[in-house]
C-alpha cells in the first residue's frame, strides 16, 4: 500500500502531465554539460562545410606550415588548411555512426522484443545466435569483413551496426520480458489484437527510456569504431576529409604540426564525453519513468 | 520514571504502566515540496495494547509506521514533533544505535511475507538470525517461538525453505522473527492484506496471543475496518496525514465522532447482505493539493464554508476518545437503498455454459471437471481462496489460457480455446476486467486511446468514436474529461473504472470481473460494487463476479460456485449456499470471515420507494 502515491486531485483540470524523458534528465547538470559538449561538436560538424575558408583538397601553402603562419591552424602533410579539412571531415563521421547506430539498435531492438514476447524455441535460437555473435570482439569483426570485402562505406555502417545487434538484443529483451508479463499486454491478447500490433503499440512504448539509453550507449561505441576504422584505413579514403584520416595522415608531424591531429582528436573526446554524459543523464533519468506500477 | 514504571509492568498489568511508544506532534514533510505528509500526530500505546490505524491508501499511514522505526522513504524528513519508545528518543539517534533499536525494541512485519523473508536462507538461519546468545540457547528459543506461533518445532521443518511454506506459514515465521527479541514495539502494515480468509483468521489469532504473552505494544496499520475492529483495543483513524478520531474500538465503532470514520464503516461489506455497501465519493488528496480548511471537506456531506477555510482542532468527546471535526457526532444525511438484487430465474437461456473443463499448467491440474452455466443478466460469483484455480478458469473463459480440455460455449456456439482463434464477435461477447488496474492500462496511452483500442479490434471502426467513448465514460461513473488522462493520473478506482468502461464500450454479453477490487480500498471497492449492480440491472450485463470475499457474493451475485482445490465443491442461489451451507468448506470459509457488524443508529434503511432525500 503506497502512501506517497502522486495522485492528482479530483477538480483539478490540468493534470500535471510526466515530462518527457529528456526533460527529466535535463534536470541534471551532468546531462545539460552533456548536451552543450555534444551540441558544440554536432553544430561543428554540420555547419562547418558551410564556415570553411578554403575548399578541404585546395592547396594553400608549405606542408606542415606552423598555425597562424598559413590559415589559423596551419596546413597538413600536403599543404591544405587544417582548419577547413577539421570543418569538413566530422559531418560523414557523424553521418556514419548515427546510420550504423540506428540500424544496430533498430534491428537488436526488434530481435530482442520479439524473442521477450515470442518465447520458447524463438527466443532461444535468437538469444543464443547472438551469444556466438557476442563471441568475436566487435572491431575484429568489422576488420574481417573490411580487409576482405574492402573499404566500403556501407560495409562499414554494415559491419558496426551488425556489431551493435546482439548486444542491444540482449538488453531489449530483459526490458521487454517484464513488459509483456503485464495485463495490459494480455488484454489486448484477449480482444484479439494482432501481435505485431501489440509488439509495437503495447510493448514498444513501453521500454522507451531503455532504448533511448542504449541509442546513446551504442552512439558513443560507434563514434569511437567509426574514427578507428578511417583511422586504419578501412573507412574515408584520401583525399577525402575524415577526422580519423586527418590523424592517420598527420601523426607522424605530431610535434611540428600538432593542431592536424589535436583538433580531430579534441572533437572525437569532447564528442565521446558528451553523449556519454547525455546517456547516463536519461539512464538515471528513464530508472523513475516507468512509475505506472507500485505495488 | 523509566525505574519505577519497570517493575510495575511485572507485578501488577492491571495497573497502568508507562506507555511504550508515544509520538509527540510529529510532523513528516516530503522533499523538495515541503508539503506536509503526515502532521500533527499525536499518539500513546501502552504495552500489550494493539492501536488499530485506518485510511485510505494515500492518508500517511504507512509512513507513520516506518517514523516508528527511525525509517523515513526515500525524499521524505521528519520536521519537527519525537518519537519515543519505551524512554528513549528516537531523532538523533547514531546510525549504530538505530540498528540495535530495529528489530530489538521496536519490529516491523511488513506486508508481503513473501519479500521480507530472505528466499535464500533456511527457516532455522533466518530466526537464529534475530537472537544472540549460545547455541542451545538461541536453538531453544527458536522452537519456543515456533510452537508459539503455532508452527511444528522438528528439526525438518527447521531446514526448509521460505518457498516451500504456504503465505500463512510465511508471515507466522515474519510474526515469529519480530517478536525474537522480546521488542517493547511492535509495527504491523497491513500484514494479512494478501493471506486468505481462514490464513487470515490464524495470523490474527497468533498476532493478539503473542502480544499479549509478551505485553508488547503494537501499532496495527490496515485500510480494513472489518480487521482492525476485531484485533485492536483503541483505534485511530487517519485521513490526509492528520489523525481525526482516536479512541477506544467499541467507542469508534458505536459512537463514531467524525464523518471520515462513520463513511468508512458504511463502505465495509455486510457479510448478511443486510444494507448495502456504500462508497465514499473521491478519493484522498495527495500531500501536495490538500484543500484547505478540514482536508475531507470536500468529500464530507456535512461540509459548509467554516469546514473548508479553517482546520479543525482536535477535541475531545469522551475521556479517551478524540476527533478533529466542527460537525462532530452530527447526523449522516441517510444512506439510499438500491433495488434488491433479482431473483434468479432458472427457466432464462443460458449465455454461457461450461461442461466437463479440466485445465493445468504443464502437467499439473489446476480444474477439474467444472461444470457451470450462466444465465442471461445474472450474477454468477465465483469464491474460492488462492490457487483454487478461479483465475484459471476465468482465463479459460476469456481465451487467455488454452491448456484446457472440455466444452465451451457462448449462446450455442462452442468457443475455440485461444482468443486468436475466436471469431471478432465472440472475443467482442466476453470482456475480461483484470485484477490489478495499475497493471492492466498501459500507462503510454491515453484513456480515450484505451477505449478505442479495444472498440475498433472488436467492433471495427465505429462512425462515431468519441460518441462511444463518452458513453463508455458516463456508464463507468467517469468524467468526460478523464478521456485525455494517461493511467499515471488517476486514481487506483479510477483507473479501475476506466477497464469498466473500456469492457463497456464493447457492448459485451458476458463481463468477467477478475477480483477487481482486491488492489483498491474498502471505500473505492463499495464504489465500483455499486456501479457493477446499477449496470446490472440497467443493462441487463451477465456477470462472472470472481472473488475471495463472502461478504462481496453476498452483495452483488445472485448464484455462487464455491472452487476448492480446481472443484466447484458448492453451487447454487447465493441465498440457498448461505443459509444452509453444505460443504465443510463452505462453512469454514463463512466462519473465518470477520463478521462485521455496524452499530446500531449509524444506518437506517429507507424504503426504496420514498423519495430518496427524505
Amino acid at each position: 500500500m503506497s502512501t506517497t502515491r502522486p495522485e492528482t486531485v479530483q477538480d483539478d483540470n490540468k493534470p500535471a502531465k510526466q515530462p518527457t524523458l529528456l526533460r527529466r534528465a535535463l534536470r541534471t547538470t551532468t546531462t545539460k554539460v552533456g548536451m552543450v559538449l555534444t551540441l558544440i561538436v554536432l553544430i561543428t560538424a554540420f555547419a562547418g562545410p558551410l564556415l570553411s575558408p578554403h575548399s578541404p583538397t585546395e592547396f594553400v601553402g608549405a606542408p606542415y606550415a606552423s598555425a597562424g603562419t598559413s590559415g589559423v591552424f596551419g596546413t597538413d602533410n600536403l599543404g591544405r588548411d587544417v582548419f577547413s579539412r577539421f570543418l569538413h571531415g566530422g559531418w560523414t563521421l557523424m553521418m556514419l555512426a548515427i546510420a550504423a547506430t540506428a540500424i544496430g539498435v533498430g534491428l537488436g531492438a526488434l530481435v530482442g522484443v520479439v524473442a521477450a514476447y515470442v518465447r520458447g524455441w524463438v527466443d532461444e535460437m535468437l538469444m543464443r545466435g547472438g551469444d556466438v555473435a557476442l563471441a568475436f570482439p566487435q572491431i575484429v569483426l568489422a576488420l574481417l569483413f573490411l580487409s576482405i570485402i574492402g573499404p566500403k562505406l556501407w560495409l562499414l555502417v554494415l559491419m558496426v551496426a551488425v556489431g551493435h545487434l546482439p548486444r542491444t538484443a540482449r538488453v531489449v529483451r530483459g526490458a521487454a520480458v517484464s513488459v509483456v508479463e503485464r495485463d495490459f499486454v494480455k488484454a489486448a491478447e484477449a480482444v484479439g489484437i494482432a501481435r505485431w500490433r501489440i509488439v509495437l503499440g503495447e510493448i514498444v512504448p513501453n521500454i522507451t527510456g531503455t532504448l533511448a539509453v542504449e541509442f546513446g550507449l551504442r552512439l558513443t561505441y560507434s563514434i569511437g569504431l567509426v574514427a578507428g576504422l578511417s583511422f586504419l584505413g578501412l573507412g574515408q579514403q584520401p583525399p577525402a576529409a575524415d577526422w580519423g584520416l586527418m590523424i592517420n595522415e598527420n601523426r607522424i608531424a605530431l610535434t611540428v604540426q600538432p593542431w592536424a591531429v589535436a583538433l580531430p582528436v579534441l572533437a572525437i573526446a569532447i564528442l565521446t564525453v558528451g553523449t556519454n554524459l547525455v546517456t547516463d543523464g536519461l539512464a538515471r533519468a528513464s530508472v523513475g519513468s516507468d512509475k505506472g506500477v507500485e505495488q | 520514571m523509566s525505574d519505577a514504571a519497570a517493575p510495575a509492568t511485572t507485578s501488577n498489568p492491571a495497573s497502568t504502566p508507562a506507555p511504550a511508544l508515544v509520538v509527540d506532534d510529529l510532523k513528516i514533510i516530503g522533499i523538495p515540496s515541503r508539503a506536509a505528509i503526515i502532521e500533527a500526530i499525536m499518539l500513546e500505546v501502552r504495552p500489550g495494547e494493539i492501536l488499530g490505524v485506518v485510511g485510505e491508501s494515500g492518508s500517511g499511514k504507512t509512513t507513520l509506521g516506518l517514523a516508528l522505526l527511525n525509517y523515513c522513504k526515500q525524499a521524505t524528513q521528519v520536521d519537527g514533533g519525537h518519537i519515543f519508545v519505551g524512554d528513549q528518543e528516537l531523532a538523533g539517534l547514531s546510525w549504530r544505535a538505530v540498528r540495535r533499536l530495529r528489530g530489538q525494541a521496536v519490529t516491523y512485519i511488513p506486508q508481503s511475507p513473501a519479500s521480507a523473508i530472505n528466499p535464500a536462507l533456511r527457516i532455522r538461519t533466518q530466526l537464529k538470525e534475530c537472537l544472540s546468545g549460545t547455541e542451545r540457547t538461541v536453538m531453544h528459543r527458536v522452537r519456543e517461538l515456533l510452537r508459539e506461533v503455532a508452527l511444528p518445532d522438528d528439526d525438518d521443518f527447521l531446514a526448509r525453505y521460505p518457498h516451500q511454506l504456504s503465505g500463512g506459514q510465511q508471515q507466522r515465521i515474519a510474526i515469529a522473527m519480530a517478536f525474537a527479541a522480546r521488542p517493547a514495539l511492535i509495527v504491523l502494515d497491513e500484514p494479512t492484506t494478501g493471506l486468505d480468509v481462514s490464513t487470515q483468521a490464524h495470523v490474527l489469532e497468533t498476532i493478539r496471543e503473542m502480544c499479549k504473552t509478551y505485553s508488547c505494544a503494537a501499532v496495527y496499520i490496515s485500510h480494513d475496518m472489518a480487521v482492525v475492529a476485531e484485533l485492536a483495543d483503541r483505534i485511530a483513524v487517519m485521513y490526509s496525514g492528520r489523525i481525526v478520531e482516536m479512541g477506544d474500538t467499541a467507542e469508534v465503532l458505536a459512537a463514531s465522532q467524525h464523518p471520515y470514520t462513520a463513511r468508512l464503516l458504511l463502505a465495509v461489506p455486510d457479510l448478511e447482505a443486510n444494507r448495502p455497501m456504500v462508497g465514499i465519493p473521491g478519493h484522498a488528496p495527495s500531500p501536495m493539493a490538500r484543500p484547505t480548511g478540514c482536508s475531507f471537506s470536500p468529500r464530507c456531506p456535512l461540509a459548509d464554508d467554516h469546514c473548508r477555510s479553517a482546520v479543525p482542532p482536535e477535541t475531545e468527546t469522551t475521556p479517551g476518545h478524540t476527533v478533529r471535526c466542527f460537525k462532530a457526532g452530527q447526523q449522516l444525511p441517510p444512506v439510499v437503498t438500491p433495488p434488491p438484487l433479482e431473483s434468479w430465474d432458472s427457466a432464462k437461456e443460458p449465455v454461457l455454459v461450461i461442461h466437463g473443463l479440466q485445465a493445468g499448467y504443464g502437467g499439473a491440474a489446476v480444474l477439474e471437471n467444472i461444470d457451470l452455466s450462466v444465465q442471461a443478466g445474472e450474477c454468477v460469483a465465483l469464491l474460492g481462496e488462492s490457487g483454487s484455480g478461479k483465475t484459471t478458469l476465468a482465463r479459460c473463459i476469456a481465451g487467455l489460457h488454452s491448456g484446457f480440455t472440455g466444452e465451451l460455449t457462448l449462446v450455442g456456439e462452442p468457443l475455440a480455446r485461444s482468443s486468436f482463434k475466436r471469431t471478432q464477435e465472440q472475443r467482442r461477447r466476453i470482456q475480461y476486467i483484470f485484477q490489478n488496474p495499475y497493471e492492466s492500462l498501459n500507462p503510454r496511452r491515453t484513456v480515450r486511446e484505451l477505449i478505442l483500442q479495444v472498440v475498433h479490434a472488436v467492433r471495427g471502426k465505429v462512425a462515431n468514436s468519441e460518441a462511444v467513448v463518452q458513453e463508455a465514460l458516463a456508464h463507468a461513473s467517469l468524467r468526460p474529461d478523464h478521456a485525455d488522462r494517461y493511467p499515471d493520473q488517476l486514481s487506483g478506482g479510477e483507473r479501475q473504472r476506466v477497464a469498466i468502461a473500456r469492457a463497456l464500450a464493447t457492448e459485451p454479453d458476458v463481463l468477467i470481473c477478475d477480483e477487481i477490487t482486491s488492489a483498491l480500498d474498502v471505500s473505492v471497492q463499495s464504489s465500483l460494487v455499486e456501479l457493477l449492480r446499477g449496470l446490472q440491472a440497467e443493462m441487463g450485463l451477465t456477470l462472472v463476479f470472481i472473488t475471495h470475499n463472502i461478504a462481496l457474493v453476498r452483495n452483488i451475485a445472485q448464484q455462487v460456485a464455491v472452487l476448492e482445490a480446481g472443484r466447484i465443491v458448492e453451487h447454487g442461489t447465493v441465498e440457498q449456499v448461505f443459509a444452509d451451507p453444505q460443504h465443510p468448506y463452505t462453512v469454514s470459509l463463512m466462519e473465518s470471515t470477520p463478521n462485521f457488524q455496524l452499530p446500531d443508529g449509524l444506518y437506517t434503511p429507507t424504503p426504496p420507494s420514498e423519495d430518496p432525500t427524505g
